[in-house]
């Protein structure tokens, strides 16, 4: 079973290992130069104002919080997605059908909340 | 020969197939773009500028690299790699051909460099991993263009997985596994005469997982990450040389990738119409051009739509891309289910 995933391992170091050298061999090869101004951040050729280290928008961590809601059900949706099949023949399959439509529904709800609250509208 | 050596072998060829064909995209990226505005596009470097990519290359490799004041110097030189290297390791599992492949009397085993039977969950997952790079690498430039871009890009990006879980989940369902191979040999033979590939039996999965697949790689018309007209660079605003060489990179991967799962998921992958046991290297072209034909989709797509706004992009994705995928995960249940 393990020996499947030692390919990926092998790829894993090609890949770094492309990544890592091409970085290296263009710090060594190419010009430092520093110059007044060079190492600033770019504002379209003006100084900088203030920090770049700004307040985030709430709506940023609205659309986390509700990814992290549905990402954790996709989980127990693809446990059932391979299995849909199985169920259907062992005669099960609209029970966990009903089940899992049941589970989905709940944090369909829950959309719908954020939905009805404005949650999901970014130019409020 | 040992295993060691084949899986070598095989792993060399198509990592190298990959940065090949990323790099040839950047290629007819600019050649496509040129014929539709009337131009001439690079045309210098080597027959029909195919040289030019590596010219590129070579020009990055010279270029200076600049670090910016205030800027984390280890999160700054990692971001590159966090954001290319999932794009290219998800290649891992893609099947490129069915068969065992004999070259000079050596058994090479099937066209691909491993086969998981968990290989749909691998790409998704892996390829999740992207968005690290993406926004460390906005956060750690102490840029706000930067900082916007990569703040973007990760909210974009996590919106539209979800719409795409959910669309291959249906996938999924039908086929009763998460093996590539075992989705390929779902979708072999015919139905109602067409090909029964999941493009006709899933035509709404089809359509949204296309769209999520633009949003998923910060492509036009959702390239949100760098919008150049108002945020310069985007998240690479303060990269240059190989490090920004990286990320681009890692975006054309990650196209490629995607091309490759969307022709395994909908257009049976290296199955050949209505010829079942075609040898391995007429899978591998038919393989190529159903792919080729997602990543000419890319480009076009590119140099024909504008760009949408971002409030635009995030209510296309939650509220008409997430109800969808769910009523067609639903439709396939109840299919499925009796």
């Amino acid at each position: 079973m393990l020996q499947h995933y030692l390919p990926i391992l092998v790829l894993l170091g090609l890949v770094l290992g492309f990544a890592v050298v091409n970085i290296i061999i263009s710090d060594l090869l190419g010009g430092h130069r520093r110059a007044r101004g060079k190492a600033e951040a770019y504002e379209c050729g003006m100084k900088p104002v203030g920090t770049a280290r700004i307040r985030l928008s709430i709506h940023f961590y609205l659309v986390a919080v509700l990814f992290i809601l549905f990402d954790v059900e996709s989980i127990f949706l693809i446990l059932w997605a391979v299995g849909a099949k199985s169920f259907t023949q062992a005669g099960v399959g609209l029970f966990v059908f009903t089940e899992i439509v049941l589970f989905v529904g709940l944090l369909v709800l829950a959309l719908a909340y954020a939905w009805r609250k404005g949650g999901l509208d970014w130019d409020r | 020969m040992n295993d060691l050596l084949i899986l070598l072998i095989k792993a060399s060829v198509i990592y190298g197939g990959l940065l090949g064909t990323a790099a040839l995209m950047t290629l007819a990226e600019r050649k496509f773009s040129a014929w539709m505005q009337y131009r001439i596009g690079p045309n210098r470097v080597g027959p029909f500028g195919l040289l030019q990519p590596l010219a590129d290359g070579v020009k990055f490799i010279f270029k200076e690299e600049v670090v910016p004041d205030g800027a984390n110097p280890w999160l700054f030189r990692m971001a590159p790699m966090m954001a290319a290297v999932p794009a290219m390791l998800t290649v891992a599992v893609v099947p490129f051909a069915g068969g065992d492949i004999v070259l000079f009397g050596q058994n090479f085993g099937q066209l691909s460099i491993t086969d998981l039977d968990i290989g749909v969950l691998f790409m998704l997952a892996i390829g999740g991993l992207g968005v690290y790079g993406v926004i460390l690498g906005g956060w750690s430039s102490n840029s706000k263009y930067s900082l916007l871009g990569g703040l973007r890009a990760s909210a974009q990006m996590i919106s539209y997985e979800l719409s795409l879980i959910l669309v291959v989940l249906s996938i999924v369902a039908m086929s009763g596994t998460l093996d590539l191979r075992g989705i390929v040999a779902e979708q072999t033979g015919t139905w109602l005469l067409l090909p029964a590939w999941n493009v006709f039996q899933q035509p709404l999965a089809f359509v949204l997982f296309v769209i999520a697949t633009f949003a998923e790689t910060n492509r036009h018309p959702f390239d949100f990450a760098e919008c150049e007209p108002e945020l310069v660079g985007g998240f690479h605003t303060e990269y240059s040389s190989m490090k920004f060489a990286l990320f681009f990179l890692g975006e054309y991967c990650a196209m490629v990738v995607m091309a490759c799962l969307t022709t395994v998921l909908f257009l049976g992958g290296p199955e050949v119409p209505y010829w079942a046991d075609a040898p391995w290297f007429l899978q591998l072209v038919a393989f190529m051009v159903k792919a080729g034909i997602f990543l000419f989709l890319f480009i076009w797509v590119r140099w024909t739509l504008p760009r949408f706004r971002f409030d635009q992009l995030m209510h296309l994705g939650w509220k008409v891309f997430l109800p969808l995928a769910l009523a067609n995960l639903f439709l396939t249940g109840l299919l499925v289910s009796f």
